[in-house]
């Protein structure tokens, strides 16, 4: 067995990188939310009393076993179903339905069929009134940003799943939201096209000013992108733990088995199949 | 030696060849391009085959006989009645020979003819030609093209105007709840009303001219056609919307931006299929008040019982329909590009206009291949 140190330890950089982010400006507070879902059976909580924050340009993951309610979680803040107890505020201001504030990109492909990748870019922008030829010029940088200026005049139906996502993710961040949320992206894609895919989103992270919620059920994905990962547990789904990634930036694949990568790991394997464990012997007895 | 290699080998070799053959049946498998073809051709010409073998094969139908001479008519018996040029029962033809055989005359002479409801294929194909030369027989009666451009503008008119209230409705219907609970239930009641029913109704009200006939259309297409709009339109995947809410669309732009393109394709092919129904409306719808159009000409020529004329009018009707619907499908094709990875119609056109030329739509279209990686 080799010796990890504390996924509580962080070099000195990364520390301070931490102590950065928590200095900068809350973009979104998910206060004490939850979700009541009536059924034949009785109410079932899918939700209680979830509370983080997310900062300007913060990568923040969600990540817990299946049925512990993260994609109910992100739907409540795009605005697609709401929570009955609590409020999701984006800039101080709560959410009450879906907005452009809020970009999202779905786990099944959502782009348009009938438009064009240029058009699908251009969709959000031109909801809001912006003129055709500079929505036009925003798109094409959009696509530059994602890698795929070729494709332009290509209809979604002619693209591969990831470069799908690509244009999926180009036509959120064209609408400049404060928020990008990720929804099990990369769950539809082939293992070589989604470690492609998280090179590529580390890339565009780096480059734009955009802060991202990433709902996974992948622990190495969730490390390798994230700033901090909330770990969920399920019935109720509620927050287990908010964990700081202690692995440096800028992350390469190198780091998967670095010491800081595999500690968090060894944590997140803990808390989520541990608990999954304790709860079945709790339903056994 | 020689001969008995070939014997061994032979089978193996046959036995190889037809194994690179794709089968003929094989579930959820497309057929061979040629299989396709010769099997679509014998879609028509088996039928074509068997009317053939009945027209001109004699023992195998041919109940009745076509009488040429009558013999001696001054013979009396039971059977005297027959005369040259009918067509009688052979039981009937044979009883008269057999009186006339009795009286020691002539015996009649006939061949062996099927009813005059069942012409051959060959008075049929002429028919075709001869129908539209032939004047009306009555004055007031028209000629057959001009039955059938009647036909044809009553049908236009009927679905235009069903299409034009129902697919607004419709798509109302499948976005909004609303409007579905509103409407939908009474649509759904009249519709099980059989359209005929209406047809005095509306020639009461509207009297005797085109206007009661495109309202049987109206009535038969419209209450079908909501629900039929309204159901593809809720079929429109919830993840598009979704997509849509969430980069900022409103109601309205929900609707014209996302619901209305993501339904078209399927709307158009609901719309073949409406028009299909219309054609199986215009025949009580025309014979309504004054008969009118290919109905007419059909209810006429049957009267006269120029069985050959009506044959080829029903052979049109239906012609007029297959050649709309492939010529929509075929239209299809470039009216929703991304489905078929056809140029879009704009570009199709400009591409015919300037066919030599390497405008920036041609080279847009024809270079774009279906990327996978």
């Amino acid at each position: 067995m080799i010796e990890l140190p504390s996924y509580r330890e962080q070099a000195p950089d990364v520390a301070a990188h931490h102590a950065e982010i928590r200095e900068r400006p809350v973009v979104m507070t998910v206060g004490s939310v939850g979700r009541v879902f009536d059924s034949p059976q009785g109410p079932i909580t899918a939700l209680a009393n979830i509370e983080f924050e997310v900062h300007r340009r913060e990568f923040i993951s969600v990540i817990g076993p299946s049925g512990c309610g993260k994609s109910t979680l992100i739907r409540i803040v795009a605005g697609l179903e709401s929570c009955t107890e609590g409020a999701v505020l984006i800039d101080g201001h709560p959410v009450v339905g879906p907005g452009p504030d809020r970009g999202m990109v779905f786990q099944s492909y959502t782009l348009f069929p009938w438009l064009t990748v240029l058009r699908n870019v251009m969709f959000g922008p031109s909801m809001k009134g912006v003129p055709r030829a500079r929505a036009e010029q925003q798109a094409l940088e959009w696509l530059r940003v994602v890698g795929l200026s070729k494709f332009a005049e290509h209809y979604p139906n002619q693209l591969s799943g990831g470069m799908k996502q690509r244009v999926a993710i180009a036509r959120a961040l064209a609408n400049e939201p404060r928020i990008l949320l990720m929804d099990e992206p990369f769950g539809a894609l082939d293992a070589q096209t989604r470690c492609n895919m998280q090179a590529h989103l580390l890339q565009i992270c780096a480059s734009v000013d955009v802060t991202v919620m990433f709902i996974t059920h992948d622990l190495d994905e969730a490390i390798y992108l994230s700033d901090r990962i909330v770990v969920l547990g399920a019935h109720p789904g509620r927050v287990l733990e908010i964990i700081e990634v202690p692995v440096p930036r800028p992350r390469s694949a190198e780091q998967f088995l670095s010491g800081p990568f595999l500690a968090t790991k060894a944590r997140l394997e803990e808390l989520i199949h541990g608990h999954a464990a304790a709860e079945e012997t709790l339903a056994a007895e | 030696m020689n001969g008995t290699d070939v014997s061994v080998f032979a089978p193996v070799k046959a036995g190889a060849r037809r194994r690179q053959r794709k089968p003929l049946l094989s579930v959820r498998n497309p057929l061979s391009t040629r299989a396709h073809a010769v099997s679509g051709v014998l879609a028509f010409v088996v039928p074509l085959v068997l009317w053939c073998l009945l027209s001109y094969v004699p023992v195998l139908w041919h109940p009745l006989v076509l009488v040429e001479d009558p013999g001696d008519s001054s013979v009396p018996g039971q059977y005297a009645y027959i005369a040259a040029g009918q067509r009688v029962d052979r039981e009937v033809f044979d009883g008269r020979n057999a009186e006339l055989a009795a009286a020691s005359r002539p015996l009649a002479r006939g061949e062996r003819a099927n009813p005059i409801f069942l012409p051959a294929p060959h008075e049929v194909a002429s028919a075709f030609y001869t129908a539209f030369t032939s004047p009306p027989e009555r004055t007031g009666d028209f000629w057959l093209h001009e039955s059938l451009w009647h036909s044809c503008t009553i049908i236009f008119l009927g679905f235009f105007y069903s299409m034009l209230v129902g697919i607004p409705v419709g798509l109302l219907c499948g976005t909004f709840s609303l409007f579905s609970r509103l409407i939908e239930p009474f649509v759904d009641f009249v519709r099980y009303m059989p359209a005929p029913v209406f047809g005095a109704l509306a020639v009461a009200v509207l009297g005797l001219g085109d206007e009661p006939k495109i309202t049987i259309i109206f009535i038969g297409t419209f209450f079908q056609a909501v629900l039929v709009i309204a159901n593809t339109t809720r079929s429109v995947d919830f993840a598009l919307i979704q997509a849509g809410q969430t980069l900022g669309a409103n109601h309205r732009q929900l609707l014209t931006r996302v619901v209305v393109p993501a339904a078209l394709p399927a709307l158009y092919r609901d719309m073949r299929i409406l028009l299909g129904w219309a054609w199986t409306y215009l025949v009580v719808a025309e014979l309504i008040g004054e008969k009118s159009g290919i109905s007419a000409f059909l209810y006429q020529q049957q009267r006269y019982r120029h069985f050959e004329n009506v044959y080829a009018g029903i052979v049109m009707i239906g012609m007029i329909g297959l050649i709309t619907d492939q010529v929509l499908a075929f239209l299809g094709q470039y009216l929703f590009p991304w489905e078929s990875g056809k140029p879009s119609l704009l570009r199709a056109l400009r591409a015919l206009r300037r066919p030599a030329s390497t405008s920036d739509a041609t080279v847009t279209t024809s270079s774009s291949p279906s990327v996978s990686s």
